[in-house]
């Protein structure tokens, strides 16, 4: 018999389940399916809802053809696998087959706004892009970023009292990246002078985060709400030319100012991460630090550089929470995205690339999530609010292939320490 | 360019690690400094190169105070280090590791062009076959160790620090880097050449410099005989040569066949080996480090995941059993590591030397420790094994490297066993401690027991073993008897049959 590795043997199970559940799933969304009625999707060709086209199609044959792609899915895994190559291509179409499938079935007699679950999943998405970004950069130089929940939820929460009282909401928007910099001055202080345990360190962090927000808010925020928690919002401003394509227009170029400070940061942080100086030192202290010592490079001073520039990305991804939506403040309002944007960045492998795919996926299910209980499908809104993490679970478990953290990640550094 | 070191003092808490050391190196001469482990000779070359800083004394380049507070420092003035613990990142590529800390940058973007173009030169120079492009963990270590050459070379370095590079060496690769010093030297470059093999000191080097417990001891030309470097090395009169006696073999006791190991990632470690082991005989097992030997080793008490073949012992299968029947069934095990994987650094010494058997009768009873005769076992171990400690009661940390390993060889050997596993059992030992692992490995054999010795030291090896198998790659190149010669034996260490 070939001998499997771990991971083949991982990338099998998870090719086995994957034909498991198309196999389930045919039978319930399509062989058992009693749905006759139509299901109706809208898509907006142009900026809002001025021209909306309509794809009509009956459940059952819907399900069909979504069952048929995600079949497509599993077999280009299986030949994916067969080459000795990662499967996350073909997991990815299976995943969207078996989702739309669902939704066929799921919504059959109803209106689908697929523009809008698209345009949702971007929203869900932002807070989830910058805070695996902020976790990139701590984790990448060889800081472990529990914090990333904290530090998206002090920067929402200071952003919107400075919004309030200046009224002026680009002033809010500066002081998120300092706000979410504190955050992070914290842990870099404690855990590299210190050398505090980081997982232990960050936990703390987001304890003391959600404490001191909460405090803030029933004691100021409420009482004094007409002052301090009444800020302006950024209004969406469309990019010409850009917003006009057809469908993608109005959902990626017609956002605001802080998803577009993300695409940047985006760009930014994929070319510096691997082609610059400063790239090249980040990873290598993250890998071996003493090596980097060793060539004179000051590994402290750069991890400190690093774990404050990842409080200013979570500062802005933060602000999005309040000033990128409805400006005011609530209690724990980031409800464990810090926690998901950890997630996605074991997920997307430490890389910027793959951190982003898997913040949209998140985004998607979740926005899939939201519009369904919406529209008013028959499954009860809890379990329809356990599907995004069914879905992260699953990709997790076997679907990314080998995942490989930066060898020196939660390390502290220090010469006499080898 | 000529490096003189005066005076230079450090101390770690009360322990002296340098004591007023001075030394010198001319331009285009090799300088040994020979020691023990331990004796102060990479504390002194951090604090040369600015990994450490010293508590006094002052280092002087070309007859000029300089001070090295850090590597960076110490590039500038012309101090190249090719580490013991490679400073390469894993994951980087060769030109990649070379830039690391001397970036060429063009408009904010990196450019590996003109580092790869000095490296296929000085590679090339030096007949060095180095590919810029290569993915550093994937080198051989001889490799490896080439390109902390390059680096050195490509920052001018004019006196190049080598600490311990021969440690992971075959004897052929060793050779070649011996040569490489000496076309460094006709160029010009100095070199400090840190190592405790004698041999290869005097093939190579200009003069010796003997550090003993912080203290430069005495400086000495390449004539010495080796007994001579040796007792200057340890402050005693020390014989070399082990004393083997003749074996009388028995039944056979070890039998593996078609052994497989693989690693998580499905690779094979040790392909389809096959070796026997009879009552009353020491085999070896030689082979450079990383070979296989560690998870051979492993792999015969059962702590290796993936296996398939057969281990049989005294006719019994173990592949199967767990680690505690395979060690009841009569092996003693002294693994490669006594601090990670031999003892339990916080434990006492009492507690360490009962792990193996903490819940059989009489050491425990109804789940609880009889500790009267922990103690009386350890008291008596102790002594048996002439542990050097205070207490019984004292933690397994706080010993030397050679009464760490007495105490887990007391362990071990204390219990009814068959066959004896030893993996590096001398690595980083003193002469004295060495001396008493090497009879005591010999009285196990006299006792008619089978004694499986795993060991890079070709010296050791020679000195103890009555059957020699060579591992290549995981593989068993060839078992020999051990009249073969060192260069046979290094080109079968080196994978050629």
């Amino acid at each position: 018999m070939k001998y499997l590795s771990a991971i083949q043997k991982r990338q099998l199970r998870g090719i086995q389940v994957m034909s498991l559940l198309l196999v389930l799933f045919s039978f319930v969304f399509y062989f058992n399916s009693t749905k006759v009625e139509d299901i109706t999707f809208g898509f907006v060709i142009d900026q809002e809802w001025q021209l909306i086209n309509e794809w009509v199609v009956a459940s059952k044959s819907g399900s069909g053809l979504f069952l048929l792609l995600a079949l497509i899915g599993v077999a280009l895994a299986y030949l994916q696998f067969r080459n000795g190559k990662q499967i996350v291509t073909g997991g990815f179409i299976f995943g969207f087959g078996i989702i739309l499938a669902f939704l066929c079935w799921t919504a059959s007699g109803k209106f689908v706004p697929f523009t809008g679950i698209l345009q949702g999943a971007i929203m869900f998405s932002v807070p989830l892009i910058f805070g695996s970004l902020s976790g990139l950069l701590c984790e990448k130089s060889g800081v472990i970023n529990i914090a990333i929940e904290g530090q998206l939820l002090f920067a929402a929460c200071v952003s919107a009292m400075i919004a309030s009282i200046s009224q002026n909401v680009f002033i809010g928007l500066v002081f998120a990246p300092i706000a979410g910099m504190l955050v992070s001055f914290l842990l870099a202080f404690f855990a590299i002078k210190y050398q505090v345990d980081q997982v232990i360190l960050g936990f703390v962090l987001n304890v003391l985060v959600i404490g001191l927000t909460g405090y803030i808010y029933s004691k100021l925020l409420v009482p004094y709400g007409d002052v301090w928690n009444l800020g302006p919002t950024f209004d969406r401003t469309p990019i010409p030319l850009l917003s006009k394509l057809p469908i993608i227009g109005p959902i990626l170029f017609n956002q605001t100012i802080i998803v577009y400070l993300m695409y940047l940061i985006v760009f930014v942080i994929q070319f510096a991460m691997f082609k610059t100086r400063w790239g090249l030192r980040t990873r290598a202290i993250g890998e071996l630090p003493i090596a980097a010592d060793s060539v004179g490079i000051d590994v402290n001073r750069l991890r400190y550089k690093n774990v404050l520039l990842a409080g200013l990305v979570a500062g802005i991804g933060g602000s999005y929470f309040t000033l990128g939506a409805v400006g005011s403040f609530t209690k724990e309002m980031t409800a464990g995205a810090g926690f998901i944007a950890l997630a996605c960045l074991i997920f997307g492998k430490w890389t910027p690339r793959g951190a982003v795919t898997a913040a949209l996926f998140f985004g998607f299910t979740t926005s899939l999530q939201s519009n369904l209980s919406i529209i008013g499908v028959s499954i009860p809104s809890e379990f329809m609010l356990m599907v995004p993490y069914i879905a992260t679970i699953i990709a997790v478990s076997g679907v990314v292939g080998r995942v490989r953290a930066p060898a020196a990640d939660g390390i502290p550094y220090s010469r006499g320490n080898r | 360019m000529s490096l003189e070191l005066k005076g230079i003092s450090k101390s770690f808490g009360s322990l002296v690690a340098n004591e007023s050391i001075d030394l010198k190196v001319d331009t285009g001469e090799i300088l040994a400094i020979l020691g023990e482990n331990g004796a102060g000779k990479s504390t002194l070359m951090n604090i040369v190169y600015g990994l450490l800083q010293s508590d006094s004394g002052e280092i002087y380049v070309d007859g000029k105070v300089v001070k090295i507070n850090s590597p960076a420092d110490a590039l500038s003035v012309g101090i190249g280090m090719v580490h013991q613990h490679f400073m390469l990142i894993p994951v980087f590529t060769v030109a990649e590791n070379i830039i690391l800390g001397h970036e060429d940058v063009h408009r904010g973007r990196l450019t590996l062009h003109e580092a790869k173009v000095k490296i296929k030169k000085i590679s090339d120079d030096f007949k060095f076959e180095i590919d810029p492009d290569a993915i550093v963990e994937e080198l051989p270590v001889g490799i490896q160790q080439r390109v902390e050459i390059i680096r050195a070379l490509i920052y001018d370095a004019k006196v190049l620090i080598l600490d311990e590079p021969t440690a992971v060496l075959t004897p052929q690769e060793t050779d070649e880097l011996l040569n490489i010093m000496r076309t460094l030297k006709s160029k010009g470059t100095s070199i400090i050449f840190i190592t405790h093999k004698l041999r290869e000191v005097k093939a190579v080097a200009d003069r010796i410099s003997v550090i003993r417990r912080g203290k430069v001891v005495g400086t000495t030309s390449p004539t010495a005989t080796q007994e001579e470097l040796a007792s200057m090395m340890v402050g005693h009169e020390v014989d070399l040569t082990a004393r083997k006696s003749a074996s009388t073999t028995g039944r056979k006791i070890l039998e593996v066949t078609n052994l497989n190991v693989f690693d998580g990632l499905g690779r094979k470690i040790i392909k389809d080996l096959s070796l026997e082991i009879k009552a009353g005989e020491i085999l070896a097992i030689a082979g450079v480090q990383g070979n296989g030997q560690s998870e051979l080793a492993r792999a015969l008490i059962n702590l290796e995941d993936h296996v398939t073949g057969s281990i049989k012992l005294d006719s019994e299968e173990i592949v199967g059993k767990s680690v505690h029947e395979a060690l009841q069934s009569g092996i003693a095990y002294v693994p490669e590591s006594r601090e990670l994987d031999g003892l339990i650094g916080s434990f006492s010494i009492a507690e360490n030397l009962i792990l193996d058997v903490h819940s059989v009768s009489p050491v425990s009873k109804n789940g609880q420790l009889n500790i009267n005769y922990v103690n009386n076992n350890a008291d008596k171990l102790i002594k048996e094994f002439d542990v050097r400690t205070q207490s019984i009661f004292d933690t397994a940390s706080s010993l030397s490297g050679g009464n760490k390993q007495k105490v887990v060889l007391a362990r071990e050997l204390s219990r009814s066993v068959k066959l004896v596993i030893v993996s590096q059992p001398t690595r980083g030992l003193d002469v004295g401690s060495i001396e008493f692992v090497h009879e005591r490995l010999i009285a196990e054999k006299d006792s008619g027991r089978a004694v499986l010795l795993i060991s890079s030291e070709l010296d050791e090896v020679y000195g103890l073993a009555d059957r020699i198998a060579v591992i290549y790659k995981g593989e068993i190149l060839g078992v020999t008897d051990s009249s073969i010669s060192r260069e046979k034996l290094g080109l079968m260490m080196a994978g050629v049959k």
